[in-house]
């Protein structure tokens, strides 16, 4: 097949009650890339990739994975898909070892190779200190890595990672970035969902804003924040009546216009590049001036949002769906 | 299935380690399977048996059903009714050993719906969804599981009776062939409670509604009083009752050691239930999708 997309939809509908969830989306995942799918809570994004996932039936439009018809050949997609879901899908009840076994044996390993390769995926995800140890004692990082190792045991070419870092801190998230990147070094392709544009912009080759259950936007991450504008330079002066002469000379350093708060003598401006940030620094303390406060701000979500859509991503989205996966199973 | 070769060996150096070949998605696409061949589905069925167990291993109060009632309720149904059914409690023993049987293999077929239901609000119902397995294993694992407490019920049974004076006259194998009997009918009537379970809403609507099912099933059957007692119409149902059948059927094995007609139309019976509830269980099971 010359076809090298590992996953492709047309026109793709999923429609509860008179909510139209997913509406109409086109996609078009290379292979071997990351493809982030970006978009605010019931944006649609889980709906989506449980459609994809055959966890949800599909209402319209066509999808395929790696050319298998999604909604025809469910048993097959499911020997070509590993799902990590945004709530651990694995058995609290038994313990890490116990679950990466079981998983192992119902997708047909013998029983000795289930146990070789759940003590490799314990000691690639760092739990075989904890693989013995009941679930409850996990905390929320130790299970999702268990839930993302359960979805590697037959090395399915294609992996749906749902908000794999939503709600971890930020130690845990850097090392799920780590493990997502290397997964991708075996050849697996990734199409992972996020509400965070950083986390779009760390991993994804290319990303997808999805809004209101459409696809607003597909682009690499860094000719979409072009498109929002760079990091904003936010500097705070010491003394208030320096804003002119500040002024000046971020306009000089930098080429960009600042938007100046007098009251509380503030200098926002729109910064190109981090690095410049130390040259206005310099500068200032060159021409006497002292600041009392200095940060970069990163164009956050809801300003891609707002550039993309007219309208934030904290919305009022009529579709729960991201919330809570079980309503949207019955 | 043949995705056992790609696997990824231990590296000790890396944490982790690429594996030794690149994924290739074409030889995967090839790879795959279109449904999960009879082997693959008797596997799968006995991974989810395994599952089943550990937790009742792990949540003994499980088995608190099938230790209490039987009991409980042979001692209390002999003293209590024995007199007045059939004159004395040892002549009431040789009715009443079978029916408790009978009542108490179907109190753990409900139990069965139940914790199906309980078990599929859980999320690693969601990976057993996404994994490419039969429909039927997740439903039919637990069962083979519930083997267990269909036989430790039946034998405590059995026990008590013995303990308070019942003697069987169909002797050892007499009384081996009504329990197997037993567990046999109490596994395929919990093909019922299956479907229940994967249909309802809740455990609790489960349990309201096998409840509804269990009372009228045991009452209305011949398994604590004789049929004859019973005004026309009730009869009639008590005779069409499968209970009343599976009933009968231990009777004849307990007391007689004979293989009746009732011994066949009681297997018949539960082949019947089967092959009616297990393909509806699995198809509502698989459209909650």
């Amino acid at each position: 097949m010359a076809d090298l997309s590992a996953v492709r939809t047309e026109n793709l509908v999923k429609v509860f009650g008179d909510v139209r969830a997913v509406d109409g989306i086109d996609l078009h995942v290379r292979q071997g890339e990351i493809f982030g799918v970006l978009g605010p809570n019931g944006a649609g994004k889980t709906t989506m990739l449980r459609m994809l996932a055959t966890l949800l039936p599909i209402d319209g439009g066509h999808a395929e994975i790696f050319g298998v018809d999604v909604r025809r050949e469910h048993h097959r997609i499911r020997q070509l898909v590993g799902v990590t879901g945004q709530y651990a899908s694995v058995d609290e009840d038994l313990t890490a070892r116990e679950n990466l076994w079981l998983f192992a044996r119902l997708q047909g390993l013998p029983g000795g190779r289930a146990r070789t390769i759940a003590g490799d995926l314990l000691e690639r995800f760092g739990l075989q200190e904890a693989a013995d140890r009941p679930l409850s004692q996990f905390s929320g990082g130790m299970r999702r890595r268990l839930d993302l190792a359960s979805s590697l045991i037959t090395r399915p070419p294609l992996i749906f990672l749902d908000e794999p870092t939503t709600g971890l801190d930020p130690r845990t998230r850097g090392q799920m970035w780590d493990t997502i990147r290397e997964l991708v070094t075996d050849g697996s392709t990734i199409l992972l969902t996020t509400q965070y544009l950083d986390e779009a912009d760390q991993l994804a080759d290319r990303v997808a804003v999805i809004d209101h259950g459409r696809k607003v936007a597909e682009d690499t991450p860094d000719a979409l924040k072009s498109q929002v504008g760079d990091a904003t330079l936010q500097l705070g002066l010491a003394d208030g009546s320096d804003i002119a002469l500040a002024a000046d000379i971020v306009r000089r350093l930098l080429g960009e216009e600042p938007v100046l708060t007098p009251e509380s003598g503030r200098v926002n401006v729109p910064l190109p590049d981090p690095d410049r940030a130390a040259d206005v620094l310099i500068g200032l303390r060159e021409a006497g001036l002292a600041i009392s406060s200095m940060s970069v701000a990163k164009p956050t979500l809801d300003e891609v949002f707002l550039a993309l859509t007219g309208h934030g991503a904290d919305g009022e989205s009529p579709t729960a769906d991201d919330e809570s996966p079980m309503e949207a199973v019955r | 299935m043949t995705t056992t070769s790609a696997v990824n060996p231990k590296t000790p150096t890396s944490r982790v380690a690429p594996g030794p070949r690149r994924i290739d998605p074409s030889a995967a696409v090839a790879r795959t399977t279109s449904h999960s061949s009879v082997q693959e589905t008797w596997t799968q069925t006995l991974a989810m048996a395994w599952r089943a167990l550990k937790k009742m291993r792990r949540k003994p109060e499980q088995f608190f059903d099938v230790l209490i009632q039987p009991l409980l309720f042979t001692a209390m149904f002999a003293f209590i009714f024995g007199g007045a059914i059939s004159g004395s409690v040892a002549d009431y023993l040789p009715v009443l050993i079978p029916g408790i049987l009978a009542q108490t293999a179907l109190t753990v077929c409900m139990a069965t719906g139940v914790q199906l239901r309980e078990d599929m609000d859980k999320g690693v119902f969601d990976r057993f969804k996404s994994l490419p397995i039969a429909r039927i294993a997740p439903l039919a694992g637990p069962m083979i599981a519930d083997l267990i407490r269909y036989g430790i019920a039946s034998v405590l049974t059995l026990v008590t009776g013995l303990a308070i004076g019942y003697r069987p006259g169909g002797g050892v194998l007499g009384c081996i062939g009504g329990i197997a009997l037993t567990v046999f009918a109490g596994w395929s009537l919990a093909w019922i409670f299956t479907w229940l379970g994967t249909m309802a809403r809740s455990a609790q609507s489960v349990q309201g509604i096998s409840m509804m099912i269990m009372f009228p099933l045991t009452f209305l059957s011949n398994a604590f009083v004789p049929a004859e007692t019973l005004p026309g119409w009730l009869e009639a149902f008590v005779k069409v009752n499968p209970v009343s059948h599976v009933v009968s059927a231990v009777r004849d094995l307990f007391n007689d050691g004979a293989v009746t007609a009732e011994v066949g139309w009681a297997v018949v019976g539960c082949a019947v239930v089967i092959a009616v509830f297990a393909p509806l269980a699995v198809r509502s099971y698989s459209r909650k999708m």
